[in-house]
């Protein structure tokens, strides 16, 4: 079984490595901080406990605990098989991370990008290793949804396509083969959507709660664009429209102004307690 | 606020996370469709970190968290094992 290095403990990075425990693979989370790291294993946990009732499989908690190991320092990532990348979507901050876990990654070390926007063959030019860099877009919350995106670059190599086929498989995931191009098919569509949405609000239109019953009632989507926004995060809503607009220069990818007042003023979803609705204190 | 009445307690979180919505203390508040996979892990740590025990895991269902009486009954039967 592949040991798997998971970069980033925000949300992506918590679901990704509770899925890879409790699928039996033994992982290694990294972030900057070690609060992150201790707030992120008490949601894991917690999550592990919930998973049967919640639909999941039953999982033995401590077991799958126990094959998570933490570090602040990306060395600790120097053995696995693969890392996971999820930290946001700022090209910066990937960029540097990315250059780093070149030098010190094993060189057999499989970089799996966890990206809903960013084009993987931009990741290539910052490797020496481009052929062993692909992309994944996973979907919130990981462990609950059985379907990814599956991203080869333009260098990816084939071996690194099944091997990671494979390790999503593992993990009890399908991969749809998606062609490497910003927001890939589910950022296309889903951003417009929630950019169009914010747009309805911001005009007065309508309310953010007749938006989504619209798509809930009429639709029959379980959640509407906004409450789904508020799921994502509207910071990282706003990221991915941005990136959307500096790779294509369509205005149609032009962001909400609400999208960007809301992220300045710290009214990020249900992660800061407040969005396009209120979740009170977060737990 | 006073643990005493674990049903007060559970009671005020739910009405501050759903201002609009008036639950009554025996409604079934999975089937009103207020609980999804993310607020259900809020409301369990919320429980673990307001009433201080780790919620053991044949306790662990639905049925123990469908409505603000079975949430203060689990608490009573927790309470009552320490």
């Amino acid at each position: 079984m592949s040991v798997v290095g998971v970069a980033g403990a925000g949300v992506m990075g918590i679901g990704v490595t509770q899925n890879l425990a409790q699928t039996g693979h033994r992982v290694v989370l990294v972030d900057t901080e070690q609060q992150v790291l201790d707030a992120a294993l008490q949601k894991i946990e917690a999550q592990l406990r919930m998973s049967r009732m919640l639909g999941g499989p039953a999982v033995d908690t401590a077991a799958a605990m126990a094959l998570i190991s933490t570090g602040v320092d990306p060395k600790a990532l120097a053995e696995v098989d693969f890392v996971i990348e999820n930290i946001p979507e700022r090209w910066d901050l990937k960029r540097a991370l990315y250059l780093e876990m070149d030098r010190i990654c094993d060189p057999a070390t499989v970089f799996v990008v966890n990206t809903s926007a960013i084009p993987i063959t931009e990741f290539a030019a910052v490797t020496g290793r481009p052929e062993q860099l692909v992309g994944v877009h996973f979907m919130n919350p990981v462990p609950m949804k059985t379907a990814v995106e599956l991203i080869a670059g333009e260098h990816t190599s084939a071996e690194t396509v099944r091997r990671t086929r494979e390790l999503l498989n593992a993990m009890g995931k399908k991969a749809i083969d998606v062609k490497d191009v910003c927001g890939f098919i589910s950022n296309r569509v889903l951003m417009l959507t929630v950019n169009e949405a914010a747009f309805l609000v911001h005009q007065g239109v309508a309310t953010a709660e007749a938006v989504d019953e619209v798509f809930r009632s009429c639709f029959g989507h379980p959640m509407g664009p906004l409450e789904t926004a508020d799921l994502i995060g509207v910071d990282t809503i706003l990221h991915s429209i941005d990136v959307l607009y500096q790779h294509y220069r369509d205005s149609k990818y032009r962001p909400c102004p609400l999208l960007r007042t809301m992220a300045n003023a710290g009214r990020h979803g249900r992660k800061s307690g407040r969005g396009f609705y209120e979740y009170g204190p977060t737990a | 606020m006073s643990h005493n009445d674990p049903s007060a307690v559970v009671a005020a979180f739910l009405q501050q996370r759903f201002p609009h919505v008036e639950i009554a203390h025996d409604e079934d508040i999975f089937a009103l469709g207020l609980v999804n996979s993310l607020f259900a892990l809020e409301l369990v740590m919320f429980v673990e970190k307001t009433f201080g025990f780790t919620v053991p895991s044949d306790e662990m269902r639905i049925d123990s968290f469908r409505s603000i009486d079975a949430i203060s009954a689990l608490v009573d039967r927790q309470s009552a094992t320490v």
